[in-house]
């Protein structure tokens, strides 16, 4: 029995690593209706620069993750700015190939600058540790601090989009573009905006990526899977419902691993066809869409 | 010198053209209403004031500048505000988070505030945390006026303020044109239904087609005259 509650624990936590993943492409799809075929290229470069960053500098992984965030922020705000601002229109093929193109291009160069080893960020002790919770079941300290953190940037997204100014023009700007635009919003503006806020969120994603996993350049495309699969579990638009989406992944993948190892991807996937089969636009779907 | 002109405006959708060659003015604390039948290019006139269509630098002059293809942020921002047809409330914000958005490019404060809105309109006071879809009709109509007015624009543009209401609610919202006057916007009124645009309006522009048909003091305009201006002979 606890090894069974264990495993539902440990699905758990996974979860909220992919509801870290899915928060981001949430934000950016919510916002501006851009598919962002790169975000799991995104996070491994972010994972690249934090590992940089731990190296170069000597600092554990938590404090190059704070250190890297103004430059993330800055990048994404001229990632959207100088590139994908431009692929924005009616047409919805154009983004998609413009990130997908990006997407082998990040690829590409970090194997060229890093080579295909595996890496990864090392925390020191808590890597390791554990926490009882009594009989028998325990959770680990980096597996606890995923899932609270998932929690917290999505309460955190939240308070940005009902409590401030900018999230009213994120908000408005995602109902009804051309009417923003009247309330002297300049909706490049808010979309450069939204992919800085985006990067951050990236950033903190490729922290748990890295603390918890190998990483090498080429698993970005199966993170951008699960994302996917996490936002539209949780309906298109809600982002405490990607929490649940990412939650639902991540215990159909440690279940369906406890039982044969060799299931563990496969699951995932059939819970996603499963949620799709009986709630078609997601569990907590956004009135209106 | 007018507080808007444009000269000889013309507008196009792609390779459709829907104005052509627009002359009209409007003088600081003037109200027109510019009439016309369904496609006549009325909308059309207004989305290219607001910058929502391209139009040459020189062909639109606001206070002595030319505007014409300025992005409709920086025009809101100098004092052009519209009510869009169709109310186009952001469904995902409240009434009061509606009202609010509307000051958003406001550099300093006007006499238009959130607790003046609620005194003009005193019926989005009660429904100000309601999300802006539950509203009825003539509240949603209230909201976006007042959505335009947060702004505390020189020029209020009102885009079918008439559409789909009941006759009391649209001749509540009428009684709110003088008291936004008295503020000191000057206001262009855009109605297919001309009988309560002719009653506040000091001079009617009708258009037909992408020209304009007809101009003068409603006093002087008589029903056939209108008529043909309206339908063509």
């Amino acid at each position: 029995m606890s090894g069974f509650i264990n495993t539902l624990l440990q699905g758990v936590m996974l979860g909220g690593l992919y509801a870290l993943f899915a928060a981001g492409l949430a934000l950016i799809f919510g916002i501006m209706r851009l598919v962002n075929l790169a975000h799991g290229d995104l996070i491994v470069l972010a994972a690249f620069v934090l590992l940089v960053t731990t190296q170069s500098l000597g600092l554990g992984p938590f404090l190059a993750t704070l250190l890297a965030m103004p430059l993330l922020f800055a990048f994404g705000y001229a990632l959207q700015h100088l590139l994908l601002n431009r692929t924005l229109g009616r047409d919805i093929m154009p983004p998609l190939l413009v990130t997908f193109g990006l997407s082998i291009i990040i690829q590409n160069g970090l194997l060229e600058v890093f080579s295909a080893d595996s890496q990864r960020l090392s925390a020191g002790v808590i890597e390791t540790d554990s926490i009882r919770l009594g009989a028998g079941i325990a959770v680990g300290t980096v597996q606890l601090f995923t899932l609270a953190s998932a929690v917290g940037v999505i309460f955190g997204l939240k308070l940005l989009f009902y409590r401030t100014e900018v999230g009213r023009a994120f908000r408005a700007t995602s109902d009804d573009p051309e009417i923003a635009q009247l309330m002297g919003i300049d909706n490049r503006h808010v979309f450069s905006l939204a992919m800085a806020v985006a990067m951050v969120v990236i950033g903190v994603s490729a922290l748990y990526l890295g603390m918890r996993a190998n990483f090498d350049p080429t698993i970005g495309p199966a993170r951008l899977l699960y994302a996917f699969e996490a936002v539209i579990i949780g309906g298109l638009g809600s982002f405490w419902g990607t929490l649940a989406g990412g939650i639902i992944i991540g215990v159909a993948q440690t279940v369906g691993g406890s039982i044969n190892p060799e299931w563990q991807i496969l699951t995932g996937h059939l819970a996603f066809l499963a949620v799709l089969v009986l709630r078609p636009r997601g569990l907590f779907p956004r009135a209106g869409d | 010198m007018a507080l808007l002109e444009t000269r000889r405006l013309t507008a196009f959708y792609g390779d459709f053209q829907a104005l052509y060659g627009i002359d009209l003015e409007l003088h600081e604390g003037e109200t027109l209403a510019i009439i016309g039948a369904n496609g006549a290019g009325k909308s059309t006139f207004l989305r290219s004031i607001t910058g929502l269509l391209p139009a040459p630098l020189r062909s639109i002059v606001f206070s002595g500048h030319p505007i014409g293809g300025l992005s409709p942020a920086e025009i809101v921002r100098l004092g052009i505000s519209l009510v869009p047809e169709g109310r186009r409330l952001f469904p995902s914000l409240s009434v009061e988070e509606n009202l609010k958005i509307g000051a958003y490019g406001l550099r300093a404060p006007g006499y238009w505030s959130l607790d003046r809105i609620y005194q003009l309109f005193p019926a989005l006071l009660e429904r100000r945390a309601a999300p802006s879809q539950t509203l009825s009709g003539g509240e949603q109509q209230m909201a976006a006026i007042g959505r335009a007015l947060m702004s505390n624009p020189r020029i209020l543009l009102c885009d079918e303020i008439s559409l789909g209401l009941a006759p009391i609610i649209i001749r509540r919202i009428y009684a709110s044109l003088p008291m936004i006057k008295a503020q000191g916007a000057s206001i262009i009124l855009v109605e297919q239904d001309i009988v309560q645009a002719l009653q506040v309006a000091d001079r009617v522009y009708c258009f037909q087609e992408g020209r304009m048909s007809l101009t003068g003091r409603p006093a002087d305009l008589d029903r056939e005259k209108i008529h043909t201006a309206y339908f063509g002979a």
